[in-house]
């Protein structure tokens, strides 16, 4: 198992490494001048000038790949054109808020899809399987923040359950809670969706297996058999999805923050996007990658945890 | 009847997709005779007025009338998810197929970057670009196509994978057909179902992405009318006027979930496992 | 013996598999390891041995459908190794290949008529009514009623399909044509109409043939020479009836033995099959044979014995059996 660990973590350095690369890539390939993009269309040649001059775009192209690349990797993500504070501090400040978000929005997901997913698998082709795959499908049509809004409209204001504004104090648990609630739900539907779907299919499969009719023949009670022996095997694509749209739900957690107003990585993007902080949005893709490669290396790693065949391949 | 659209038809599902689906085309195609105001007439003495009579489904802050917004809004949200996966259905499936085709380390290395790129989540990579390229609409075209362009490579490759070990393939070699031949006259027919089977369900992500770029203020530039630019106006109001976040919503909400539809039938009519 | 129309030789053959961590393990597989063989014009030359033994990765190598990696390939004294891609698509015009597997050998959207026409239309060879009369002459050929050229593959049953893979490989006219076991998919009752098929197109065009197959009676039927591998190597080569009714190598004589002759005059005894073909990727020191050979000895175990042909006759072995 250690051994396996080892492995998965240098793996993930060239992964990083790529991924960095990608941002830099794109960054520069998109046609257009970030110069031009901040100062407008009508600025004049000699203030376009001054600005290349200022983001280091009139140094040959690999010259500035090297500086990313080795102050990157130093934790220099650089500093904001706008306040002129390095960008880490910023996104420190509201990275906890991002975080607690996303993982309740996972755990939502998980809690509401792997139920609803073995259910219908075992009850195929009855009311309840296809109210469940309706429901699944309407819900992966959401785009979050639509479902955001008739939230907010419906359990904030037409019912005033729970709070409209999401700025908790993150100290008192459950100012937190309160406020968390309805954004996670919200998010947290279209990775239920997913995962009830995927569950399902996997469950499907599992269920034909010979092991399942060995342990109910050999006297496990069937409800054990399903939720033990079932779940367990059916489990790994399971994870699979969880880990591929822990990435979306990142992306998602952007649109989250704006309805709900709370404070994260997404507000900052946008109000960067608003300031034409062209540093600054840099910066947050790559503090994107890093957690983009720190959830897949954990979904690697759950995988070790779940399937003993893993650790020795 | 073709009894690949026997098994489409009997299934209410897909029918019920196909029905949104097309009835959001024709409300775009007719946008021009159906809405009953011009969607960027402002009508001052009626701004803000809840559903009515004259107005179906109310006016926004500047006394436009959301029905004819909604119905025109339909043509940016069609255009550009069509168009950007259209790009990435080409390039995408593309580069699959020809670094599947070649095999080996190339294959290897195009993979890894395709995969790279996939684990990227799309809305900040479509968000990054847009925001570097300026809310245009080539630009939302660009940026949505670039996000879906790695799924494609990783969808057209496992069917050519399989088409490549075919011995047709070898004959097409021995024969003297180029590769460009072999690739694109001989395994592409064989691959075209399953892809495009894909392409629907991502035109419902393109949908989808193109409404939250709009949302977050990096769509089509206003007064043009989009359903999340409109929902973005309509979410400042959401006090006053819950309707102008409401009806585009719902407009987004049916298309996204039409396609799906579509697309989920689509797969189950073609996957060999149920086939027969 | 005629000119020769094909001629390979010290044809190799490897495949490079890195597998393990954190030591990577690399492991060359010598599918094909140092393999001469001559075919005459009008020639039907068989290629023996069991499956693994590299026997399909030789017929494909000759042709550049897999890139050797060593020695040389003549077809009508052109070298195929060197030929540039232009050159080689000439070269394959004249030397085509019909395959084991009839279902996957003929795509499944294109119409026969359309597989048919094809490869004449690439080669500007006919176009048209002018190739479609050509495609229709050709399943006549075969003996397959032209009408059928508007029908898919999947109409058509396993034999049927393998008539029209010989019949695409025809359409170029070409005098080699590599058969690479073109008839074990088949049902057994179809095999010998097949079989006759290929005979009469050899006698009627003067074709030559590489045969692959794992199947002695076939090869007897069909083949005038033999040439019998074992893990990449060719262990014994002659004439048909000289290397099966008088094998020399002790493999041969395993192989004769496991496939019997419908002939009570012949009666012998059981097959003594000793052992599993050993992997390739690790053949055994010494002459690859002697882990299941009963002649074995110390020699054996230590040489890989030379290729030493008499009258015609070739064998690599230390104690060959008697020449007659």
């Amino acid at each position: 198992m250690i051994f396996y660990v080892i492995r998965r973590l240098l793996a993930a350095i060239p992964t990083l490494l790529a991924v960095l690369t990608l941002v830099f890539v794109i960054v520069r390939i998109v046609p257009g001048d970030p110069a031009v993009a901040i100062l407008g269309d009508r600025a004049t040649p000699a203030a376009v000038a001054a600005m290349q001059h200022r983001l280091g775009l009139d140094r040959p192209l690999w010259a500035q790949y090297v500086t990313f690349m080795s102050h990157t990797l130093q934790g220099d993500f650089g500093t904001s054109m706008v306040t002129n504070r390095p960008i880490l501090v910023d996104v420190a400040a509201v990275l906890p808020h991002t975080l607690i978000l996303t993982i309740a929005a996972m755990i939502v997901g998980t809690v509401m899809g792997v139920p609803a997913g073995v259910f219908a698998a075992l009850y195929r082709n009855r009311w309840i399987d296809v109210l469940v795959r309706m429901v699944s499908l309407l819900g992966l049509s959401f785009p979050v923040f639509v479902s955001g809004v008739f939230a907010l409209l419906l359990f904030a204001l037409h019912w005033p359950l729970f709070p409209v504004i999401g700025n908790a104090n993150l100290a008192d648990p459950l100012d937190v809670l309160d406020k968390l609630v309805l954004p996670a739900t919200t998010l947290g539907i279209i990775m239920a969706a997913y995962i009830t779907r995927v569950t399902r299919s996997s469950m499907l499969q599992v269920l034909s297996e010979d092991y399942m009719r060995t342990a109910r023949a050999k006297g496990v009670p069937w409800r054990r058999v399903v939720w033990r022996h079932g779940l367990r095997n059916a489990g790994l694509p399971v994870v699979t999805v969880v880990g591929l749209y822990v990435g979306i739900l990142i992306g998602n957690s952007v649109l989250t923050e704006i309805v709900f107003n709370r404070p994260g990585l997404g507000k900052i993007i946008v109000s960067a996007l608003d300031q034409r902080d062209y540093t600054m949005l840099q910066g947050l893709m790559t503090v994107y990658c890093f957690l983009i490669v720190v959830v897949n290396l954990i979904t690697d790693l759950t995988y070790g945890l779940i399937d003993p065949r893993v650790k020795q391949a | 009847m073709n009894p690949f659209l026997k098994r489409m038809a009997s299934n209410p599902t897909t029918s019920v997709g196909v029905v949104l689906c097309i009835a959001i085309v024709l409300a775009a195609v007719l946008a021009p005779y159906i809405s009953p105001f011009d969607p960027l007439d402002q009508h001052i003495i009626d701004k803000l007025k809840p559903p009515s009579s004259t107005y179906w489904l109310g006016t926004d802050t500047y006394g436009r009338d959301v029905l004819s917004r909604v119905l025109w809004g339909a043509r940016i949200s069609l255009v550009v998810s069509v168009a950007s996966i259209s790009g990435a259905l080409l390039v995408g499936g593309a580069i699959g197929m020809v670094s599947c085709y070649i095999g080996g380390r190339a294959d290897l290395y195009i993979m890894q970057v395709m995969d790279v790129l996939l684990s990227f989540p799309s809305l900040i990579l479509g968000l990054i670009v847009v925001a570097l390229l300026g809310p245009e609409m080539i630009n939302l075209i660009f940026a949505i196509g670039l996000t879906a362009v790695a799924p494609f490579a990783r969808i057209a490759r496992a069917p050519v994978l399989s088409m490549k070990e075919r011995a047709f393939v070898e004959a097409g070699r021995a024969l003297g057909f180029s590769h460009i031949r072999v690739l694109f006259v001989h395994i592409l027919p064989n691959i075209l179902s399953e892809v495009l089977v894909m392409a629907t369900l991502w035109m419902a992500t393109a949908v989808r992405t193109e409404a939250s770029l709009s949302f977050i203020g990096l769509g089509v530039k206003p007064p043009i009318a989009t359903w999340g630019g409109m929902m973005r106006d309509g979410f400042d109001a959401i006090l006053d006027a819950p309707w102008l976040s409401v009806f585009p919503g719902i407009a987004i909400l049916l298309l996204v979930l039409g396609l799906n539809m579509v697309g989920d039938g689509l797969r189950d009519a073609t996957d060999p496992k149920l086939a027969g | 013996m005629s000119e020769a129309i094909l001629t390979v030789a010290g044809l190799t053959k490897h495949f490079t598999v890195v597998k393990g961590f954190p030591r990577p393990v690399k492991t060359v597989v010598k599918a094909v390891d140092g393999v001469d063989f001559t075919v005459a014009a009008g020639e039907a030359f068989g290629l023996v041995g069991e499956s693994g033994c590299g026997k399909s990765t030789v017929a494909r190598a000759a042709m550049r459908l897999i890139e050797p990696d060593g020695g040389s390939v003549h077809f009508a004294g052109q070298d195929v190794r060197a030929a540039r891609p232009r050159a080689l698509i000439a070269l394959r015009r004249r030397m085509q290949i019909v395959f084991q597997d009839p279902y996957s050998s003929l795509n499944p959207r294109r119409t026969i008529g359309r597989t048919l026409m094809e490869p004449l239309e690439v080669h500007g060879m006919a176009r048209g009514a002018e190739a479609r009369s050509q495609a229709a002459a050709l399943m006549e050929e075969v003996g397959l009623p032209p009408a059928a050229l508007d029908r898919y593959p999947h109409e058509f049953s396993g034999g049927q399909r393998q008539r029209i893979g010989i019949a695409r490989a025809l359409a170029l006219q070409p005098e080699l044509i590599v058969a690479d076991e073109p008839v074990s998919a088949l049902d057994v009752s179809v095999q010998a109409q097949v079989l006759l098929l290929l005979k009469e197109l050899q006698r009627r065009r003067g074709l030559a043939f590489v045969f692959v197959s794992h199947d002695l009676s076939v090869i007897r039927w069909f083949c005038a020479r033999v040439a019998v591998m074992y893990l990449g190597r060719i262990v014994e080569q002659g004439p048909v009836a000289e290397v099966f009714s008088r094998p020399r190598h002790p493999y041969t004589v395993m192989l004769r033995d496991a496939s019997p002759i419908p002939d009570p005059s012949r009666r012998g005894v059981l097959p003594r099959v000793v052992g599993e073909i050993p992997s390739a990727a690790a053949p055994p020191p010494g002459c690859h044979f002697h882990p299941r050979c009963n002649r074995a000895t110390d020699i054996c175990r230590t040489e890989y014995p030379r290729f030493r042909t008499e009258a015609g006759h070739g064998v690599a072995c230390h104690h060959p059996h008697d020449a007659a």
